[in-house]
C-alpha cells in the first residue's frame, strides 16, 4: 500500500491530457500503471457516453443498504407485495445496469410518490428521482397504452385538463362528478374508485378574478399603498411570481385570493404567469412527457420573470416542490435551475423575508375561522423542511390552536388514493391521521396539500382550510 | 442548533428548559433511528488495555485523557445531562444504580450500557433465569441459534436457547421492521392455516411450542413500535414468561421510539425544528480578514440552508454544531486532509495519512478520535489553540479525542457534551 503515492507533477500534467479526451490517448509507453490517476487531477470516466439521461449511478454507489427509507415508506408498512423504496431505487438502477433485458418491476406503480425516503436517506440517494425515472421507463416500455389503467391513470395525471373542461360549467360538473350511476360507471369502466367525493369546481376560477381585481397593475397599486402604510420606500424591490397551481385555480381559490391578499399587505406585487400543472400528479403516474410539456410552459415564462427580479411563490407545497426539486433532477430545460433556486412556498417565503411572527404576535383572528386546528403536514412538505412551519408559526396567535396530528402519511397521495385498487390501502395508511384528528381538539382540518385536505375531509368528515386563509383573517383588514 | 442527533436533541432542549428561543436544523431525519436504543456512558476504559467491561463509568471518568469529552465537561455534567434523558425517557431503565448493566445484543455479544429500554429489561445477561431466544426466518439480522450460542460462550449465568420460527402470516421475505411493528401494533389480522386471526396470539401460540420452562423469551426488537408496552404484555400474559426484545442495528425500533421521546421533549420545550436541508456555510461579523487576537475573536453572525441552490440565512445568537462525525458526515475526509464541512473548524490529524490508521482491523485507530478540540466550554480551537468562534460550540461526535466504538461511549458523550454545550449557550455557567 505504501507505494500507492500522488501523482508526481509531469505524470499529473499527462493525465490532464489524456482524461481531457475522455478516450484516453496516451500511447501504451507513457502509461504508468503504478501511478494511479488521483488527487486535484483525477476525472471520473464516464461509464455510458451514449445516454442522454441523467447518471444516477452515484446515487446507487452512496446507498449504504442501512434501510432507513425502507422504514420511512408509508405503502411498506402496510402492503406485503410492496419490497420498499431500497429496491425500487438504487437496487432496481443497479439490475438495469448490468442486464439489458432487466424489466422494471411492476411494483413501482404502488410506490405513492410520497417522497418521504428523499429526508430520510442520511447519504444523500435521490431516490424520488431514481423512482420517477423507473417508473417513467415502466410506463414507457411496458405498460400497454391499449390498457385501461394506461388511460385511466393518463386521465387522473392530466386533471388539470379534465378541471379546465369542468370550469366552463362548474356548477353541472360537480353535480355530474358526483352523480351516483356515473362514478359506478367510472369505476367499473375506469377503475376510478367511486368511494370518494369528487371536489366542487369554482363557480370563478382564481385567474378570473385575478383579472377583475385589475391584473399586475391592480397589484402594484395595492402593494405601494400597503407599502406607504407599513413606513417602507413605495418603490421597494418586492415582487414575487405566483404558481398557483390546478387546485387554486379550480377548485380552491379562496387559497390564491389570500395570498395575493397577504402578500400585498406586505407589500409585495403579484404576477400570475403563464403555467401548467406542476407535474405531480404525472411523475407520480410515471407521465413524464406529459409532465415535460407542462414544465417547458412554466419554466419558460418563470424564468424570464426570476432574471427581472422575481421569486416564484407557490400555496401547494407538492408545487413548489416539483418546480423546486423534481424539475432540476428531471429535466433538462433552458432556465430551469434558476426557476428552481427561486421556488419557494409561500409561508415561507413570508417567513424568510419579512417578520412574520412578529406581525403574528400582534394580531388575532375574529370569529369568521375556528380557533381550533387540527393539522397535517403533507409529505412534499417534509424535504422543504415545512412540516413544522405552521404549527410552530401559529403558537404565538391569539385565540388559535394549531394542533400538529403526527408524522403520518395521509395516505391519499395525490391520484393514489383515487385508483379503485389502492383505495383501501390509502384508506389504511390514512388511519393513523384520522385517529389523532379525532383526538385533536379541533373540528377543523388545516393543510397546504389539497389532496391531504381530500383525504382528510374524506376520513373525518372535517371541513379543511389553508394556513393561507388563517393569515389572511389574522393580518388582512 | 446544527443537527438533529442525541447531542444536538439534548443541547436543544437543555438550552430551551433554560429559557431562549431554540431552533434545531437538521440536514435529514434524526439518526437515532440508526442506534440500537442501548445508551451507553463509558463500558470500557479506552486505550484497549484488555481490562474488559467497566463495572462503574464514573468511576473511570477522573483516570480518561485531557482531550477526551468527558474531561471537558467533567463528572457533575455527566450526572445531569443523565438525570435529563431519565425523566425525558421514561421508557428506560437503569438509573437506580452508577453501575453498568450487561445486555445481550442480535450477534450474541454482551454490551455494558448505562440505561436500557424497558423492553429489554427482561433480557438482562445478569438475570440467572433460563432464556429462549426466538427469531424469523424472514428477519436475517436475528439469527436465534447463534447468538444464543455466543452468550454460552460468552459464560452468561443461565441457559439460552434459541429458535427460528416461521412469522405467523405472509410477510414477503425482506418485509421491514416497521411492517412487523405495525402488524403488532394494531394485532392485525394475518393467516394462519387458512384461517385469520389477530397477529399477537398466532405469534404466541407458535413460540409456546418452542417454551422448554424458560422463564423469559427475547425476540428481536420489533415488537410495535407506539404500543410497544401492549405488544409484550400480550405476549408475555399468553406465554406466562417475561417477554424481552434484543436490540437491533439499523434500522432500529427502539432507536426510533427513543428519537419519538426525545423530539416530543424538545417540542414541548418550544424548540422550532426544521429537517430536509443541510446548513451549509457561515457568515462573521468579521469578515476583514484582521489578525486574531484574544477580546477579538470572530463571531458566527449568520448560517446559511441550502434548499435546491437557495441559500437562505438563518441568524442566532449562539450556535452549537451537533454535526456527527465520520459516519454521520459531521467530520469529512479526503485522500490529503480531514476537514469540518460546515464552520472550517480545524481537526487535527497528522499531514500524513498513512498515520491515521494502524495495521489491525481492530487496532486503536487514530481516525477513530477525529474530531474538532475545544475550550472547556466546547467551543472548537483553530490549529493554535485560539477559541474559532466566541459563539460557537461543538457537541456529540463531531468532538475528536474518544473512540466512542471502542470504548462504548457515544450516548453519553452526546448527552454530556450536549447538555454542556446547550446550556452553555443559554447563558448558564456550569
Amino acid at each position: 500500500m505504501s507505494d500507492i503515492e500522488s501523482p508526481s507533477r509531469e505524470s499529473t500534467a499527462e493525465t490532464e491530457t489524456g482524461a481531457g479526451t475522455g478516450t484516453g490517448t496516451e500511447s501504451d509507453a507513457d502509461f504508468e500503471p503504478a501511478e494511479p490517476n488521483t488527487g486535484e487531477s483525477f476525472e471520473p470516466v464516464d461509464v455510458f457516453p451514449d445516454s442522454d439521461d441523467f447518471d444516477l449511478r452515484p446515487g446507487a454507489d452512496s446507498c449504504y443498504k442501512c434501510s432507513t427509507c425502507d422504514t420511512n415508506c408509508p405503502v411498506a408498512e402496510v402492503d406485503d407485495d410492496f419490497p420498499g423504496p431500497k429496491f425500487q431505487g438504487p437496487e432496481q438502477w443497479r439490475l438495469k445496469q448490468t442486464d439489458d433485458d432487466h424489466e422494471v418491476d411492476d411494483s413501482i406503480m404502488d410506490c405513492s410518490n410520497c417522497m418521504r425516503c428523499d429526508n430520510a436517506c442520511p447519504s444523500g440517494v435521490p431516490l424520488s428521482q431514481m423512482h420517477n425515472t423507473a417508473r417513467s421507463q415502466y410506463v414507457d416500455e411496458q405498460m400497454s397504452k391499449l390498457s385501461v389503467e394506461y388511460w385511466r391513470n393518463r386521465v387522473l395525471a392530466n386533471y388539470r385538463t379534465s378541471a379546465w373542461l369542468a370550469s366552463k360549467v362548474p356548477r353541472v360538473a360537480t353535480r355530474a362528478m358526483n352523480f351516483g350511476p356515473a362514478r359506478w360507471v367510472m369505476e367499473k369502466t375506469m377503475g376510478v374508485t367511486s368511494e370518494r367525493e369528487f371536489p366542487a369546481f369554482a363557480t370563478e376560477t382564481f385567474t378570473d378574478w385575478w383579472a377583475a381585481e385589475g391584473g399586475a397593475a391592480g397589484s402594484r397599486e395595492r402593494a405601494r399603498a400597503s407599502r406607504k402604510r407599513r413606513g417602507e420606500s413605495v418603490d421597494a424591490d418586492k415582487k414575487i411570481a405566483y404558481f398557483h397551481g390546478c387546485y387554486a385555480e379550480y377548485n380552491t381559490p379562496e387559497v390564491g385570493k389570500a395570498l395575493v391578499r397577504v402578500f400585498e399587505h406586505f407589500g409585495y406585487e403579484v404576477v400570475v404567469p403563464d403555467q401548467g400543472c406542476s407535474g405531480t400528479p404525472m411523475f407520480a403516474n410515471g407521465m413524464l412527457d406529459d409532465a415535460r410539456r407542462h414544465a417547458e410552459v412554466t419554466v419558460s415564462s418563470m424564468a424570464d420573470l426570476v432574471e427581472e427580479g422575481y421569486d416564484a411563490v407557490a400555496s401547494c407545497t407538492s408545487c413548489s416542490m416539483a418546480l423546486r426539486q423534481e424539475y432540476p433532477e428531471l429535466f433538462d430545460i433552458d432556465g430551469i435551475d434558476d426557476v428552481a433556486s427561486h421556488t419557494f412556498e409561500s409561508v415561507e417565503y413570508l417567513r424568510i423575508h419579512e417578520d412574520l411572527s412578529g406581525a403574528i404576535q400582534e394580531a388575532d383572528v375574529g370569529d369568521d375561522l375556528a380557533a381550533e386546528f387540527a393539522y397535517h403536514a403533507p409529505c412534499h412538505a417534509r424535504n422543504q423542511g415545512l412540516d413544522r412551519q405552521a404549527v410552530e408559526l401559529f403558537r404565538d396567535l391569539d385565540g388559535v390552536g394549531v394542533e400538529d396530528v403526527g408524522e403520518s402519511c395521509s395516505g391519499i397521495s395525490g391520484t393514489y388514493g383515487w385508483k379503485e385498487e389502492k383505495y383501501e390501502k390509502s384508506m389504511v395508511i390514512g388511519e393513523e391521521m384520522f385517529e389523532h384528528m379525532e383526538h385533536a381538539d379541533g373540528e377543523t382540518g388545516m393543510t397546504e396539500c389539497p389532496t391531504c385536505a381530500m383525504q382528510m375531509e374524506h376520513g373525518t368528515g372535517y371541513e379543511v382550510r389553508h394556513p393561507l386563509e388563517l393569515l389572511e383573517a389574522a393580518l388582512v383588514e | 442548533m446544527v443537527g438533529g442527533g442525541l447531542a444536538g436533541l439534548t443541547s436543544a432542549l437543555s438550552a430551551a428548559r433554560a429559557g431562549v428561543d431554540v431552533r434545531l436544523v437538521s440536514y435529514k431525519q434524526s439518526t437515532l433511528r440508526h442506534a440500537s436504543g442501548l445508551v451507553d456512558i463509558l463500558g470500557y476504559a479506552p486505550g484497549g488495555d484488555g481490562g474488559g467491561p467497566l463495572s462503574d463509568p464514573y468511576a473511570a471518568i477522573p483516570d480518561l485523557p485531557a482531550e477526551h469529552p468527558y474531561s471537558t465537561v467533567g463528572e457533575v455534567t455527566v450526572r445531569e445531562a443523565m438525570a435529563l434523558f431519565d425523566e425525558v425517557a421514561t421508557d428506560y431503565r437503569g438509573e437506580h444504580t452508577d453501575r453498568n448493566a450487561l445486555l445481550p445484543t442480535h450477534g450474541g455479544t454482551v454490551k455494558p450500557t448505562a440505561r436500557y429500554p424497558a423492553g429489554a429489561a427482561a433480557g438482562l445477561a445478569s438475570d440467572d433465569r433460563d432464556a429462549l431466544l426466538v427469531g424469523f426466518e424472514s428477519l436475517v439480522d436475528f439469527d436465534a441459534p447463534h447468538a444464543a450460542a455466543h452468550l454460552e460462550a460468552a459464560g452468561v449465568p443461565f441457559d439460552v436457547r434459541g429458535v427460528t420460527i416461521r412469522f405467523p402470516g405472509d410477510l414477503r421475505a425482506d418485509a421491514k421492521v416497521t411492517r412487523y411493528a405495525k402488524l403488532l401494533d394494531t394485532d392485525g389480522d394475518v393467516s394462519v392455516d387458512g384461517r385469520e386471526r389477530p397477529v399477537r396470539g398466532a405469534l404466541a401460540d407458535r413460540v409456546e411450542r418452542e417454551l422448554d420452562g424458560e422463564g423469559r423469551v427475547g425476540f428481536p426488537a420489533v415488537l410495535g413500535d407506539d404500543r410497544a408496552g401492549a405488544v409484550r404484555a400480550a405476549l408475555g400474559d399468553r406465554l406466562e414468561v417475561d417477554v424481552f426484545e434484543v436490540p437491533m442495528g439499523p434500522p432500529s425500533l427502539p432507536g426510533l421510539r427513543l428519537e419519538d421521546a426525545l423530539f416530543d421533549a424538545v417540542d414541548e420545550a418550544g424548540v422550532s425544528i426544521e429537517t430536509g436541508n443541510p446548513v451549509v456555510d457561515y457568515e462573521c461579523a468579521q469578515t476583514d480578514g484582521r489578525e486574531r487576537t484574544d477580546g477579538n475573536t470572530d463571531r458566527v453572525e449568520r448560517v446559511f440552508v441550502e434548499k435546491n441552490g437557495a441559500r437562505i440565512p438563518y441568524s442566532a445568537e449562539q450556535y452549537v454544531l451537533a454535526t456527527g462525525g465520520l459516519v454521520g458526515k459531521g467530520v469529512e475526509s479526503d485522500r490529503e486532509t480531514v476537514r469540518e464541512p460546515v464552520f472550517d473548524c480545524h481537526v487535527p490529524h497528522s499531514d500524513d495519512r498513512y498515520d491515521w490508521f494502524e495495521t489491525e482491523a481492530f487496532g486503536d485507530h487514530p481516525f477513530a478520535a477525529f474530531g474538532v478540540s475545544t475550550d472547556d466550554r466546547l467551543r472548537p480551537l483553530d490549529a493554535d489553540g485560539a477559541v474559532e468562534f466566541a459563539n460557537l460550540r461543538a457537541a456529540g461526535s463531531v468532538l475528536g479525542g474518544y473512540d466512542f466504538a471502542a470504548e462504548k461511549s457515544g450516548s453519553g458523550v452526546s448527552l454530556a457534551t450536549g447538555y454542556a454545550a446547550g446550556r452553555d449557550a443559554a447563558g448558564v455557567s456550569a
